[in-house]
């Protein structure tokens, strides 16, 4: 098993307030992370909810007001950026542009006073690394964005960090170069052992390439976990919403048994669900299923939802299916194209609906 | 393409270009009268012989241009190098420079400062630096004299301290001129520097700290390099009217601490020889032509092209 349990960065209690008086923005409050040595870990959120102040603090560009930050056990307020065993992938790459692609590559390591033949040495294992040989003589107003974006990478490991912020690195790529640069990055961190600290607010992103993911919103964390518990168990209301396409269903809590929920739809149909263990359920809640946790069947009297389909759209592999429920909601259906030719259902046809064994999941608001 | 598109396309590009001609005209007219027509007037002027009364004989004469570095004895009629005139041009060259360096020295932190700041602060900050201007050079240049004589307010003050006893002679000296000339053109100087420092992505910066770099290789390294044309502009503002003083070396400088400028004055005026005035000023021209070339030339060198 990979040594993954010592810690590479601990945030505690961290909070960050700009300005005073009328005019004062918390850009984060009473944030709690423990990132763990090698973790691909993802700070994932919408814009201006705080993940930019977060690695500025980390990076030690700006200092919180509140709490304090760990590096592998020591408090780092101390120590100026350029003390900082910790590297930046800044969103612009921030290249030098007066300088070629091998020297912003060595720079890192000639600030720390590196011998020229080792440095010489590291900047073509990082050239090799990012597949940059050839251009290592080019400056970097002459090479493209992807291009551009490998040399981020590769100046930032070039001083061997412990720890690795990526702030947005792939947003300014169009979507082919990003999904090549998704799987590159997550090979350069397998083979140098990194921790990374990974910055986007694109969910796919978050999903496809981390450990574990924080969810922010408005300056807090919201939920941390893995990709699948993430998605599949969301904890609050906001998490659902921002992660994935979700339905969302109103329910009354019948009874509860051990891990299971049994519930009360508002047509009355009973389902059970799980719910998260820092809440105790009662009453009314939100239940959430996700789009390919239900099927379409034939309408029949023992379905647990039915309804009308209001429109179709085919997306090649899948097919999205809405569906307008008796309480006039919308439910939406992805079903995967697994048979050639049409799914054999049109718009205006009355459908019912069957859900998966455990989609059902109880939400905090 | 067909050879009919072709010859449009040619067409097209050729009228383009009379175009330019003529949208471009006003301002080649302007630069003729103003800038070369004179100049070859001065040219013109210094091949011809003195009048005995200022002004010049219209006859062809290599006087003007013999006496800028040699001169005749009156007596014996030998031939020496004018000392006096290589002294002075050297010590123009010299005050010139230093001026440079120190606006450079004092300018740079300043156009940091308002770099820095706030964009709706900055505003401010350079209307300050501005404000000298409104100012006529004389009477600054009287303000500084009256700061720094014998009685003035700096020996006054020194003393008062205890910090010396009897007044350091500080009017009609170099230092003098120096103090005058890096206060008059200390703006030209900011803001250049400033233009460039604004344009700098503070981004690099952090990057620099990023990448290990203390807060004077991140100035040596990172942003000096990219404010390079900021330097080269400022420098050459300074430079060249630097080299060309008239008014502070007159004031303060007194009578004998000449720079190039007023012994090309002189030559118009007490000393009637207007080819040599012409001459000298044609040299120093010749001489700031070659200066900047040499500059340019090695501070591009060493990287920058980043405006
Ligand atoms: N220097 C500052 N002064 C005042 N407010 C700031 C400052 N820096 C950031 N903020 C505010 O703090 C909040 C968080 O900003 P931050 O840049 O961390 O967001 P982000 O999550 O990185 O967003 P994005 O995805 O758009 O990059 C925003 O509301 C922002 O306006
Ligand atoms: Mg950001």
């Amino acid at each position: 098993m990979r040594k993954q349990q010592e810690l590479a960065i601990e945030v505690r209690g961290v909070g960050r307030v700009y300005g005073d008086g009328a005019g004062q923005v918390t850009a984060l409050s009473n944030i709690f992370l423990n990132i763990r040595q090698n973790e691909f870990f993802t700070l994932l959120g919408p814009s201006g909810c705080g993940k930019t102040t977060l690695l500025r603090l980390i990076a030690g560009f700006d200092f919180p007001t509140d709490g304090e930050i760990l590096l592998y056990g020591e408090d780092i307020a101390p120590l100026p950026p350029f003390k900082r065993p910790v590297n930046t992938v800044f969103q612009n790459y921030a290249l030098f542009p007066h300088m070629t692609v091998a020297q912003n590559i060595g720079f890192g390591l000639e600030m720390l006073g590196r011998p020229k033949t080792e440095i010489a040495t590291r900047v073509e294992e990082m050239l090799a690394l990012v597949h940059m040989e050839a251009m290592r003589n080019r400056k970097v107003m002459q090479i493209s964005g992807g291009q551009q974006q490998r040399v981020a990478l590769a100046r930032a490991l070039a001083p061997k960090p412990k720890v690795l912020l990526l702030d947005e690195p792939l947003s300014a790529l169009d979507y082919k170069l990003r999904k090549e640069m998704q799987v590159e990055l997550k090979r350069v961190q397998a083979e140098t052992g990194i921790t990374f600290i990974f910055v986007t607010h694109d969910q796919e992103e978050a999903l496809a390439m981390s450990d574990r993911i924080a969810v922010m919103s408005h300056g807090e964390v919201r939920q941390v976990g893995a990709p699948w518990e993430i998605y599949d168990r969301p904890a609050e209301r906001f998490v659902a919403d921002f992660i994935g396409e979700t339905n969302f269903l109103a329910a009354d809590v019948i009874s509860v048994d051990g891990p299971r929920i049994r519930v009360r739809l508002s047509n009355g149909s009973l389902l059970d669900a799980t719910y998260p263990v820092d809440l105790m359920p009662e009453g009314k809640v939100t239940i959430v299923i996700r789009p390919e946790h239900a099927q379409l069947a034939t309408p029949s009297s023992t379905a647990m939802l039915t309804g009308q389909i209001e429109d179709l759209t085919y997306l090649g592999t899948d097919t999205h299916i809405r569906v307008r429920l008796p309480d006039t909601s919308l439910f939406t259906i992805r079903q995967q194209n697994n048979r050639v030719g049409p799914i054999g259902f049109s718009a205006g046809d009355a459908v019912s609906l069957n859900i998966s064994e455990g989609a059902a999941q109880i939400l905090k608001d | 393409m067909t050879e009919r598109t072709r010859q449009a396309a040619s067409a097209a590009q050729k009228k383009e270009i009379t175009n330019r001609w003529l949208l471009s005209a006003p301002a080649l007219v302007l630069i003729a009268v103003a800038s070369v027509g004179p100049l070859l007037i001065v040219l013109l002027y210094s091949v011809l012989a003195p009048g005995s009364y200022g002004d010049v004989k219209w006859e062809l004469s290599g006087q003007g241009w013999f006496n800028v570095f040699l001169s005749r004895d009156i007596f014996d009629d030998t031939i020496s190098l004018a000392d006096a005139h290589v002294t002075i041009l050297w010590r123009s060259a010299k005050l010139a420079v230093i001026t440079t360096v120190l606006c450079l020295i004092v300018g740079f932190p300043t156009a940091y400062f308002i770099a820095s700041r706030a964009p709706h602060n900055r505003s401010i900050w350079l209307f300050l630096i501005t404000i000298p201007f409104w100012t006529n050079m004389l009477i600054r240049g009287f303000a500084i004299q009256e700061m720094i004589r014998n009685e003035g307010l700096a020996n006054t003050i020194l003393m008062k301290l205890g910090i010396i006893s009897a007044p350091i002679q500080m009017l009609y000296t170099d230092f003098a001129i120096l103090l005058g000339m890096v206060y008059v053109h200390l703006p030209l100087m900011v803001l250049p520097l400033y233009a460039s420092l604004e344009k700098l992505d503070f981004r690099l910066v952090e990057a620099g700290y990023d990448l290990y770099a203390t807060r004077l290789k991140v100035l040596w390294r990172i942003i000096i390099p990219l404010v390079k044309p900021g330097i080269i502009a400022g420098s050459i503002l300074v430079f060249i009217p630097a080299l060309s003083s008239y008014v502070i070396p007159r004031i303060l400088g007194g009578g004998k601490n000449l720079m190039v400028g007023n012994l090309i004055e002189l030559q118009f005026g007490q000393g009637r020889n207007w080819p040599l005035g012409a001459a000298l000023s044609i040299t120093l021209v010749i001489i700031v032509l070659f200066a900047m070339l040499y500059y340019v030339k090695n501070a591009g060198k060493t990287g920058g092209g980043h405006a």
